[in-house]
C-alpha cells in the first residue's frame, strides 16, 4: 500500500464550530497511528475504522475528526455517536462530503465543527441547523425527545 | 386510529418547508440532480421513465375517510385521476411534476399525511397485519408498537444514510398476514410464559434478487426495550453492513454472512451499551398510543347474512374475513377487477371507499400488502347495502386471495428499472381464468408478479411467482413455484426456462390444471405442490 499522508484539515477549513474552547491546530493521525502513538491528540476517522479502538484513549484526544468520503455513506455518524456516549468532549469534526442537507443529522449525533469539502450557504446552513422544533428520539445532544416531552 | 398533536405536526409541517428549500435549490440549479437525488428520494420522489412518482406513507396501511379524500383530491390535482396502492401499504402517483411537490405535501401535511421516508436508504414505512385490531385471531393490536417504530424511526440521525434500505413489520398473530419474516426486521408481539408481552425479533430477511427467510435472533425482548434493541440492530447494520456492492448492502447480506449468531452477538452487545444510554422512550407513551387504538363502540346485531343471492353470497364468502365481535367481519374492497391494474384505484373509487368507510366502517379503511382496501369493522348486517354500492362502482369484484387477486409491480409500464412489462401480464391472466370459470374452482392461489429481479411485485413469496427477465431485448417470463409469504415463509422455485408473454400464461393454466387433477380433498395449490413436489409440473411444462 502506498503511504498516504494524511494530515486532516486546517483549522481555517473549519466552517462551523459550536465549542468556546480554541481550536486544535494539531495534524490529525489515522485510527491506526493514534492506537501506537502515545502522545497523539488528534485523529482521522476513516468509514471503516472501529471508532471504539479509541476509546482507551480518549482523555487525550482534544479533536476526532470523522471523514465522510461521500455524504451518503453514513458510518461516521455511528462512529460520532458512540465516541460520545464512551464520553469523548473534545472537537468532533465533520469532514468531506459534508452536505447542508446532513448538517442537521451529524449535529444530533455528536458532531460540533463542520469542515465541508465545499464551503455551505451560510444562509442555508443556519435554516438547517435550526430545522426542527423538536425530535423524535434520543440521539449525542441534549434535545429531548418529544415523547419525553409529551410526559413531563 | 392515531391522530396526530401539536409535536407530530409541527415535524410533518417542518419537513414540507424543507422539501420546498431543496426542490427550489434544484429548479434554480444550484444543486445537481445528482446532489438532489438522495434528498427527493428521503421524500418518496423517484424519477421514473416518464415523470417523477410520488410515493405517500401510510404508516401499517391505517387511514381515515378524510385522508382517503385527499388521496384522491390530489389524484385530481397533481395526477391524472387515480393512484396505485403498493405492497408496502402505500399509494402512489405516477405523474407528479417537482414543481407542483412541496404543494402536495403541504396538502398531505393538511391530513396528517406525508412522504418521509418512503424512499431512500433510510427506516422506511412500517407495515403490519391489515387485519390489526380486527382479527379474531390476535393478541393484541401491533399498532402502538408499529407507531412507537415510525416515531422513533423519523428523521432518526443516524440511521438516515445506511447502506440499503430497511423494512421493518410489526404482527401480533401467529398468522402472518404481513410476511413479516420477509423483511428486513420482523418483529411479532408475543406472550412470554409470565404472560407478560414482548416483542420476537427476526432480523435479516428479503426479497430482491437474493430472498432470504429471517432468522429469528431474539425471542423475548421487553416492551420497554423495543426501541433500545432496534436500535441495536440498526447500528450493528450501519456499522457493519456491506457498502461496496448495492446489490449485497441490505441486512440479510450481513446477517448471512456474518451467520446469525454473530451478529446476534454483536446486536446483544450493543443492546447492552445502549441499555444505559436512555433511548428508549417512557413506557407511558406506549401507554398513551394504545387508547388511539381502542375497539370502536361495537354494538351487537345479527351475525349472519341472507345468502339466497349468489353472487353476494360468492363475495362474502372471499371476501371477508372474521372479525374478534361476532356481530362484525372485515370486508376487503378488491382493487383487482378483471382484466384491471392490480392496485389503481381512480378518484371516484377512492372518494366511494372513503364515504364508505365512514357510514359502515367507524371510518377507517386499511390498505393491505396485496393491493386491496379493507373496511375492518363492518357489522354484518350492512354486509348486502355495502356490497350493493361497491358492485355499483366497479369495486364488487369476489376474488380476494384468488388467482385474478394477483400482486404486481408496476413494470416496464413505469418503471426504469424493470425488464419486462408486469401489469399487462396480470390483466391478461385475471381475463384468461375468469373467462374459462376457472377461478373459484382454483380456490386460494396466490400470484405475483414482478417485472425484474429487484421482486417490487414479490414473486418469491407467490403460490405461482412470475419473474419477468430480458432475454437478448425480448420480455421472457420465468415461473417459479411453491413460495409463501404467511407464517408457513417459503421461497419459490423455478420451474426451468422461461417463457414468452402467451408461453407463461399457458404455463399458469397448465399448472393448475395439474393442481386441479392431483389435488386431494381440501388442498390449496400450495399444499399440492408441497406434497407432490415440482416434478409433475415440469413434466407438464417442457416434455
Amino acid at each position: 500500500m502506498t503511504e498516504q499522508q494524511d494530515w486532516g484539515t486546517s483549522p481555517d477549513q473549519v466552517q462551523f464550530r459550536f465549542r468556546d474552547d480554541e481550536i486544535a491546530d494539531v495534524p490529525a493521525v489515522t485510527v491506526d497511528s493514534c492506537c501506537d502513538q502515545t502522545n497523539a491528540t488528534a485523529v482521522r476517522i476513516e468509514p471503516g475504522d472501529d471508532a471504539r479502538e479509541l476509546l482507551p484513549f480518549l482523555d487525550r484526544l482534544q479533536l476526532v475528526e470523522v471523514n465522510f468520503p461521500a455524504y451518503t455513506d453514513g458510518r461516521g455518524y455511528s462512529a460520532a455517536r458512540v465516541l460520545r456516549e464512551a464520553g469523548y468532549t473534545g472537537e468532533l469534526r465533520a469532514v468531506g462530503d459534508v452536505l447542508v442537507d446532513q448538517i442537521g443529522f451529524m449535529r444530533r449525533c455528536g458532531f460540533d465543527a463542520f469542515a465541508p469539502d465545499k464551503p455551505i450557504n451560510e444562509d442555508d446552513a443556519k435554516t438547517a441547523f435550526a430545522r426542527w422544533p423538536e425530535v423524535y428520539q434520543s440521539a449525542a445532544d441534549t434535545r429531548k425527545p418529544i415523547w419525553d416531552l409529551r410526559h413531563e | 386510529m392515531y391522530l396526530y398533536d401539536s409535536y407530530d405536526q409541527a415535524m410533518v409541517d417542518a419537513r414540507v418547508e424543507e422539501f420546498r428549500d431543496q426542490a427550489q435549490r434544484r429548479l434554480d440549479g444550484r444543486i445537481s440532480e445528482e446532489q438532489f437525488r438522495p434528498l427527493r428520494l428521503m421524500n418518496g420522489l423517484y424519477l421514473q421513465l416518464h415523470a417523477y412518482m410520488l410515493r405517500v406513507a401510510i404508516p401499517y396501511g391505517t387511514l381515515n375517510s378524510r385522508q382517503m379524500h385527499m388521496l384522491a383530491d390530489i389524484a385530481d390535482k397533481y395526477d391524472r385521476g387515480y393512484g396505485h396502492f403498493t405492497t408496502r401499504q402505500n399509494i402512489q402517483y405516477n405523474w407528479i411534476k417537482l414543481e407542483e411537490t412541496a404543494d402536495l405535501l403541504a396538502d398531505l401535511a393538511s391530513v396528517e399525511m406525508h412522504a418521509i421516508q418512503t424512499s431512500g436508504n433510510c427506516i422506511r414505512n412500517i407495515s403490519s397485519d391489515h387485519f390489526a385490531g380486527a382479527a379474531a385471531d390476535e393478541l393484541v393490536d401491533p399498532r402502538p408498537y408499529a407507531e412507537l417504530l415510525r416515531q422513533w424511526s423519523s428523521f432518526h440521525p443516524e440511521f438516515s444514510f445506511l447502506p440499503r434500505k430497511f423494512k421493518i413489520a410489526v404482527i401480533a398473530s401467529d398468522t402472518d398476514r404481513a410476511a413479516m419474516r420477509l423483511h428486513d426486521i420482523g418483529i411479532q408481539i408475543v406472550k412470554n410464559d409470565a404472560g407478560e408481552l414482548g416483542a420476537a425479533f427476526y432480523v435479516g430477511g428479503g426479497m430482491g434478487r437474493t430472498p432470504m427467510i429471517a432468522p429469528m435472533i431474539r425471542e423475548f425482548v421487553p416492551l420497554d426495550q423495543l426501541v433500545t434493541y432496534s436500535e441495536a440492530c440498526l447500528r450493528v447494520y450501519n456499522r457493519y453492513g456491506r457498502r461496496d456492492n448495492k446489490y449485497k448492502a441490505r441486512i440479510k447480506i450481513l446477517v448471512h454472512e456474518l451467520g446469525k449468531d454473530e451478529y446476534t452477538r454483536q446486536v446483544e452487545e450493543e443492546f447492552k451499551h445502549l441499555l444505559d444510554q436512555g433511548v428508549e422512550p417512557p413506557l407511558a407513551e406506549l401507554e398513551r398510543l394504545k387508547p388511539f387504538f381502542a375497539d370502536p363502540d361495537f354494538v351487537d346485531g345479527p351475525k349472519t347474512v341472507d345468502r339466497s343471492d349468489p353472487d353476494f353470497a360468492l363475495w362474502v364468502e372471499r371476501n371477508t374475513h372474521r372479525h374478534k365481535h361476532d356481530s362484525y367481519v372485515s370486508a376487503v374492497i378488491s382493487l383487482k377487477p378483471v382484466a384491471g391494474i392490480p392496485g389503481d384505484a381512480s378518484s371516484e373509487q377512492m372518494h366511494l371507499m372513503a364515504d364508505l368507510a365512514k357510514a359502515y366502517s367507524f371510518d377507517e379503511m386499511r390498505v393491505m400488502h396485496t393491493q386491496n382496501v379493507v373496511l375492518p369493522h363492518v357489522r354484518i348486517a350492512d354486509l348486502h347495502a355495502l356490497w350493493t354500492k361497491l358492485e355499483a362502482a366497479g369495486l364488487g369484484s369476489p376474488n380476494l386471495d384468488t388467482i385474478e387477486d394477483i400482486i404486481a409491480c408496476p413494470g416496464l409500464d413505469y418503471c426504469s428499472l424493470a425488464n419486462a412489462r408486469s401489469i399487462p401480464l396480470a390483466q391478461r391472466i385475471s381475463t384468461r381464468f375468469a373467462e374459462k370459470g376457472k377461478t373459484e374452482q382454483l380456490g386460494e392461489l396466490k400470484l405475483k408478479i414482478s417485472g425484474c429481479i429487484n421482486a417490487c411485485g414479490h414473486h418469491h413469496a407467490g403460490h405461482i411467482g412470475i419473474l419477468g427477465v430480458d432475454k437478448k431485448g425480448t420480455e421472457n417470463y420465468q415461473l417459479l413455484l411453491g413460495g409463501s409469504e404467511a407464517e408457513d415463509t417459503a421461497l419459490g422455485k423455478i420451474t426451468g426456462r422461461g417463457f414468452d408473454e402467451d408461453g407463461v400464461i399457458d404455463a399458469i393454466e397448465t399448472v393448475t390444471d395439474i393442481y386441479l387433477d392431483k389435488r386431494e380433498e381440501g388442498e390449496r395449490f400450495l399444499d399440492t405442490y408441497r406434497r407432490i413436489g415440482m416434478d409433475p409440473f415440469k413434466e407438464a411444462l417442457y416434455d
